[in-house]
């Protein structure tokens, strides 16, 4: 685990004010406060020992309790003995900083998803008891039992069967009601017209004591249905699909006035404010650089990895992160105006794309359709030779044909693949995110941290050959800097055997000299060392000098992640790729090789200009994937038809999207779309199979012969085989694509 | 067959305790998290209360 370096003294002092502990804590009364604090670093079960058992580093706290899977940990502590800023700073003291953004400010209260487990659990327990009760009646021939116990029985079906058509049910009702005040046939509304119609009558049957009625079919039906709905929305708890800006912002900054340094709230940063950012904070609001040195690492806005740097005067925009020790900035746009922020609020975005149907809902209508003919001939045909047999035959058509056999295959095979898709690390939002990455025909893919990794950074070494005396005193060197180039070259010069440096000094955006043994260090850029340009190169140079000489270069470059090359190869074969890069065009002829000559390449382009690309290709027509990382993709990710962010390991905090994907999967792609197109192909298949069965009982029903044992029987085998046969296809084309 | 009726109303009393269980687990939050609790209990009792 990486080590987290020691908090600034002052960082939780926002947590003395009393409006952003009213908005943080959960509850408080006269003696004790709740909080929850999310806590990235939360990993093992050493760590739930370490938290639960604080009380012992600060007797005011009362207690702790850790949910692992969220990453949180409630504390409830007095706060007459301790304080919020003081278990806060005695997290961060044992390696667990809190991560408070300034989205905890307007934390919207969470919708739990229980109702469809109560609904589940209410149809369960109504299904298996009038399974029970239902047997009798199964098995024994009329006037076998006892005239009394079966009314009995009947009677006590019925009742069970309200909890699920008034409970249970209401899970297929919402959907259904809101699509037909949209004007939309969905799913859902032939399924609840089949639920009302077995409803009816089976209470028209108990009544008039014709028979035992469908109710063990209607609940099963239900209950089989919610298992797959729970199956399809199953979340990942830990996983936040929707992040905005604020989520990386901090809750507070540091504002100088009148030469006291006051933590205020972001919100109420104004414009004129005088700012205090310490060295590695964000930059919360746009303004001008008024004192200290300014190293800017814009990576998070633009994904231009080299830092920059800013004088005295300067803009720098919000998003930013400062390297190179303290700052002070005037605002001049506040937080809400800042050009990325503006990202999210631009007018013309505001309005919420409708996503587009699932072809199951069209699949359903079609259906619907023929099931509705086949009932209005049968009514006709039993109205010109019985008119006795039209109510139980045309009930009985639309029983058996209810797309629950549609629905049922495609929650469950959904639930299946995005099942198997999060083993292999990609995790999708929801089930419509399937269908979106089936249909896409563009990929555009952002460069630095999508195709080329974060960490995997390659360090070359030209000039002249070092002695290992050379390479400790340059390693030593570089130890005493955080700047990101320099930590490279430390990596490749190895561990330093003394940090003994004699006169060290570090020009911001320079470069750094120092006297190891005796031995001058000087590193940094070509105009700091005074060597030669080395011709055109697309990656970083440190030059370095020894005792004034000039010993060569380090080439320290980016490299692409694995198996990208092959991945980008089998993908242009069947989709147009495009690259919207915020780095200067220096790989431009790599990429150009391994992405075909057909690709669109795009660099320096704004998280503005990526927006306006999607949207661009998007009002041609294409279905756009979009793969980005960071802050500056959020924007594109957002507008895309399926949006996927990369997150080098769990604990990442990635930008809003309709998937997340583990960095290192990444060349996984091409299997992964190819799974989600199968997925469209499993439905349809159990499908057609499922409606072999309806046939079967469509055999009995239009001749008004359906007895509640073969409906039963059918009920059950059918969702039984669809789920079993949903699962073996998915299993067998998971395995098959993804090894 | 009266004693039917009085083991149907057993069963279902049975089976409507288990269902009330059941909802009283979930609302309790015993699903959300199944790391925790399970570890929790392999700690060390405390023995230096106070």
């Amino acid at each position: 685990m990486a080590q987290t370096a020691p908090a600034r003294k002052d960082k939780f002092a926002f947590l003395d004010d009393e409006r952003t502990q009213q908005q943080l804590l959960q509850f408080r009364d006269e003696a004790l406060t709740h909080v929850v604090f999310l806590i990235p670093a939360i990993h093992c079960s050493s760590c739930l020992w370490l938290l639960e058992n604080l009380h012992r580093l600060d007797p005011g706290v009362q207690q702790v309790q850790v949910n692992f899977t969220k990453k949180e940990a409630k504390i409830i502590y007095r706060h007459t003995a301790t304080s919020m800023r003081k278990v806060a700073e005695t997290l961060t003291a044992i390696g667990y900083e809190p991560y408070i953004s300034l989205q905890d400010l307007k934390k919207p209260a969470k919708p739990s998803n229980r109702q469809l487990v109560y609904q589940l659990g209410v149809a369960g327990f109504c299904f298996a008891n009038i399974m029970l009760l239902s047997f009798p009646e199964y098995f024994s021939r009329p006037g076998h039992m006892e005239g009394g116990m079966s009314v009995i029985f009947r009677y006590l079906n019925l009742a069970l069967s309200l909890p699920v058509v008034f409970y249970s049910a209401q899970a297929f009702y919402l959907p259904a009601w809101k699509g037909l005040r949209h004007g939309f046939l969905n799913i859902d509304t032939p399924i609840v017209l089949a639920i009302f119609v077995t409803f009816i009558r089976s209470l028209a049957d108990v009544l008039s004591g014709a028979g035992s009625g469908y109710f063990d079919s209607m609940t099963g039906i239900v209950l089989f249905m919610l298992i797959g709905r729970l199956l399809q929305e199953k979340t990942y708890q830990g996983l936040t699909f929707d992040r905005d800006y604020t989520a990386y912002f901090p809750i507070a900054i540091t504002v100088i006035k009148n030469d006291t340094e006051i933590p205020t709230r972001l919100p109420e940063v104004r414009n004129g404010d005088s700012l205090l950012i310490h060295h590695e904070e964000l930059v919360p609001a746009d303004g001008i650089l008024v004192r200290g040195k300014a190293l800017i690492d814009y990576s998070f806005v633009t994904g231009e990895s080299a830092p920059v740097l800013k004088q005295t005067g300067e803009i720098i925009y919000a998003g930013g992160r400062q390297l190179e020790g303290n700052m002070e900035l005037l605002v001049i746009k506040e937080v809400a105006q800042s050009y990325l922020t503006s990202l999210w609020n631009r007018d013309d975005l505001r309005e919420e794309q409708r996503p587009k149907a699932s072809f199951i809902h069209l699949l359903g209508q079609y259906f619907s359709w023929v099931v509705l003919t086949i009932a209005a001939i049968t009514a006709l045909y039993w109205g010109i030779y019985d008119s006795s047999k039209i109510w139980p035959s045309v009930t009985a058509i639309l029983i058996i044909a209810c797309p629950c056999a549609l629905l049922l295959a495609a929650s469950f095979t959904n639930g299946h693949i995005l099942r198997i898709l999060s083993r292999h690390r990609l995790y999708l939002r929801n089930a419509q995110a399937i269908e979106g990455l089936a249909g896409t025909t563009h990929i555009v893919f952002d460069k630095t941290g999508t195709l080329t990794g974060k960490q995997s950074a390659v360090t070359e070494w030209h000039g002249r050959a070092l002695s290992s005396s050379e390479k400790n005193a340059i390693a030593a060197v570089t130890a005493a800097s955080q700047h990101p180039l320099s930590i490279q070259v430390r990596q490749y010069c190895g561990k330093p055997a003394t940090h003994t440096i004699r006169r060290f000094s570090e020009q911001p955006g320079m470069g750094l000299q120092g006297w190891v043994n005796q031995m001058h260090i000087q590193l940094g850029s070509t105009t700091y060392t005074g060597a030669k340009e080395p011709g055109p190169v697309s990656s970083s140079i440190v030059q370095v000098n020894i005792n004034g000489d000039h010993a060569g270069y380090f080439l320290i470059r980016h490299t692409y992640r694995n198996g990208i090359e092959q991945m980008l190869k089998t993908l242009q074969k069947n989709y147009r790729l495009s690259l919207i890069s915020g780095d200067q065009p220096g790989e431009a002829g790599n990429l150009r090789k391994m992405m075909g000559r057909d690709a669109v390449l795009k660099f320096r382009q704004q998280a503005h200009d990526k927006l306006d690309y999607i949207l661009q290709l998007r009002k041609q027509g294409e279905q756009v994937l979009m793969i980005g990382d960071g802050l500056n993709d959020a924007g594109a990710l957002k507008q895309s038809n399926t949006g996927i962010s990369l997150a080098e390991n769990s604990n990442n905090f990635t930008p809003a999207s309709n998937g997340i994907l583990e960095a290192a999967q990444l060349h996984k792609l091409p299997a992964f779309i190819r799974l989600c197109k199968v997925n469209k192909r499993i439905i349809l298949f159990s499908f057609v199979y499922s409606t072999a069965y309806n046939i079967t009982g469509l055999f009995f029903a239009v001749q008004g012969r359906l007895s509640p044992l073969t409906a039963a029987i059918l009920m059950p085998a059918s969702s039984i085989s669809i789920i079993l046969l949903t699962y073996a296809l998915s299993e067998w084309a998971g395995r098959k694509l993804l090894r | 067959m009266n004693v039917i009726i009085l083991l149907l109303g057993a069963s279902l009393a049975v089976a409507l305790f288990f269902l009330a269980s059941f909802i009283w687990s979930v609302k309790d939050g015993q699903y959300e998290d199944d790391f925790s609790p399970a570890h929790r209990i392999l700690f060390e009792e405390e023995t230096d209360k106070e």
